[in-house]
């Protein structure tokens, strides 16, 4: 079972509740695997101890273009989409701007001359490491500045083992590093706080779950901050309610330690294996 | 022209809150919301829309199944695992396509067809204290910054035509490429941070990043309070590499108090502790201090 922790905003408590969900199911026997998804900031190893197995850089491929080989057709320069390529005819030159390729593909394609070579470039690593006998945590983590996480969260997942119960910390936001984590899991808790900024951004991502059919629920962080709009609304919208944090200053500063809440506080614990069996439940039905 | 970006790479450390309280401290001020993924600060801020434009993402790729023959080579050339085939049905899987075209263009029979993705749109219009712009991206599609860009270049737009001299532009999370579009060339990088474990980690990330460009970073500790030990160890860290810290704000509910009556934390509470260190961080923004 995969359980993707998403929310639009950041700094909900996405990696709040997927560590804290995490320790407490491996504390029970339960056999689970942590996948670090925001891999432009992935912080889940802050909190969770672990040995590195193995360390999986994450390459893509990038065109070179002989300028000695190249007939100076231009079809290259126009299969790519991404305009990755510089190409002045009458200069005779011809290159590739490495930030821009998407490694498509469409220019060795385009190339019936041989001139076009690739070469390796990490966009990025996938780490593995072991928690404890029942339990592995496996970070997505971009280099500073690439085009897209995507290529680097999909190697992460597929990692993962259909059987063994998996939590996705998704990075924020609703665009395409956000759906390359949910479309693969069978079911998303949406972390958000009382508040307009919360609720705004609640909405949107409820809003691309309903569109891709994904079932989803929603735990309500920071309750006590803010007003009640975010309940009128799930109340309206009839989006399950699967559990509230209150607003403490104690869990933030345990949380800013580099903590987990369950390991402090055995009534956590327990409250976060009951959202584990919700969901389950929820599932199983 | 003064561009002035405010980033953390961690999310929820206060970007958006400190952007609107600057941005409601002098007229004539351009603002420009560059986290399009997930844009709050409009809902402070509350612009009169007076232009709506669309904003083509990219494209997707659409089969024309009264002329696929489910030959299948298109899978085969897709890098992005977007055309799957299953039962012998070729099928375009629509969140993985990235949009790249080759399928259609190696299509025998013309069977792909490329529909531009069109549902993400930007807005400017005057705000109480200038003007701004901001912009929705549609779920789903790629965050490449091109956005950012077409914010930001409207910002400049707008400021040029209202002799504006400040742009303040509302990062978005995170050390990718929408995030480099948002400080490529900026006058001054402010990164907000908390005093927590992945609030730190996230800084150093945004801060290296921030180097690589050559441009200059100072920090703001926002709900200092909420972990001394951590924020003298942030501020020891900031001495070690010589980045300016601004200022300290206390962790106070009135930002949420604030942002519920549609107001930034200036306007709710001018003369509050944590209004008035705002008041001074902008002013050592705004000196030649940093």
């Amino acid at each position: 079972m995969k359980i993707a922790v998403a929310s639009g905003k950041g700094g909900t408590g996405k990696t709040f509740v997927s560590t804290n969900l995490f320790w407490a199911a491996q504390k029970k026997g339960i056999t689970a695997t942590l996948v670090d998804c925001d891999a432009e900031e992935p912080n889940d190893a802050e909190f969770i101890p672990g040995y590195i197995l193995n360390n999986q850089k994450v390459i893509q491929y990038i065109p070179v273009i002989d300028a000695q080989k190249c007939t100076f057709c231009g079809k290259c320069f126009d299969y790519c989409n991404y305009n990755a390529i510089i190409y002045l005819p009458d200069n005779k030159f011809i290159s590739v701007v490495e930030d821009l390729c998407h490694d498509c593909g469409a220019c060795t394609v385009a190339c019936k001359s041989g001139a076009i070579t690739l070469k390796d470039k990490t966009i990025g690593a996938v780490r593995s490491m072991y928690v404890s006998i029942p339990a592995d945590l496996i970070e997505a983590k971009t280099e500073i500045g690439v085009y897209s996480p995507v290529p680097v969260i999909k190697k992460a997942i597929k990692q993962t083992k259909a059987e063994t119960l998996t939590i996705l910390d998704a990075p924020p936001g609703i665009s395409c590093p956000f759906i390359a984590t949910v479309e693969k899991a069978d079911y998303v808790v949406l972390v958000t706080e009382p508040t307009p900024f919360g609720l705004n951004d609640l909405k949107l991502s409820a809003e691309t779950l309903k569109e891709i059919g994904k079932p989803f629920g929603v735990v309500v962080n920071r309750a006590g901050l803010g007003n009640d709009a975010v309940y009128k609304w799930l109340n309206e919208e009839h989006i399950t309610l699967l559990m509230e944090i209150p607003f403490d200053k104690e869990i933030a500063r345990i949380y800013s330690e580099g903590k987990l809440l369950v390991d402090q506080d055995q009534i956590y614990r327990e409250k976060f294996i009951i959202l584990l069996r919700t969901i389950e439940d929820k599932l199983t039905k | 022209m003064n561009e002035i970006v405010i980033l953390s790479g961690k999310g929820g450390t206060g970007k958006t809150s400190l952007s609107a309280a600057f941005a409601t401290l002098e007229k004539n001020l351009v603002v420009a919301d560059c986290d399009v993924d997930a844009a709050n600060l409009y809902l402070i801020l509350q612009p009169k829309n007076e232009i709506e434009e669309v904003y083509v993402s990219g494209h997707r790729a659409h089969i024309d199944y009264s002329k696929c023959t489910h030959c299948g080579i298109c899978a085969d050339y897709c890098r992005f695992d977007a055309i799957s085939v299953l039962d012998g049905k070729v099928q375009i899987i629509d969140t993985s396509c990235d949009g790249c075209k080759l399928c259609s263009r190696i299509c025998s029979v013309g069977a792909i067809e490329m529909l531009p993705s069109d549902k993400s749109r930007w807005y400017a219009g005057a705000y109480r204290n200038g003007q701004m712009v901001h912009a929705r991206l549609a779920p789903g599609e790629e965050n490449s910054g091109k956005l950012v860009n077409v914010v930001r270049n409207y910002a400049k737009k707008l400021a040029a035509e209202t002799n504006a001299k400040t742009i303040i532009i509302d990062g978005p999370p995170g050390t990718g490429c929408p995030v480099v579009s948002s400080l490529t060339g900026v006058k001054k990088v402010i990164l907000v941070t908390e005093p927590s474990k992945s609030g730190f980690h996230d800084l150093k990330r945004i801060f290296e990043l921030a180097e690589s460009f050559n441009l200059k970073s100072s920090v703001v500790i926002n709900k200092y309070d909420l972990n001394l030990d951590m924020s003298r160890k942030i501020e020891e860290w900031c001495k070690l590499f010589s980045i300016p810290v601004l200022g300290r704000l206390p962790f106070d509910k009135q930002i949420v108090e604030a942002m519920l009556q549609c107001k930034s934390i200036i306007e709710w509470q001018p003369s509050s502790a944590i209004s008035r260190e705002i008041k001074n961080i902008w002013q050592t923004i705004n000196s030649d201090l940093i």
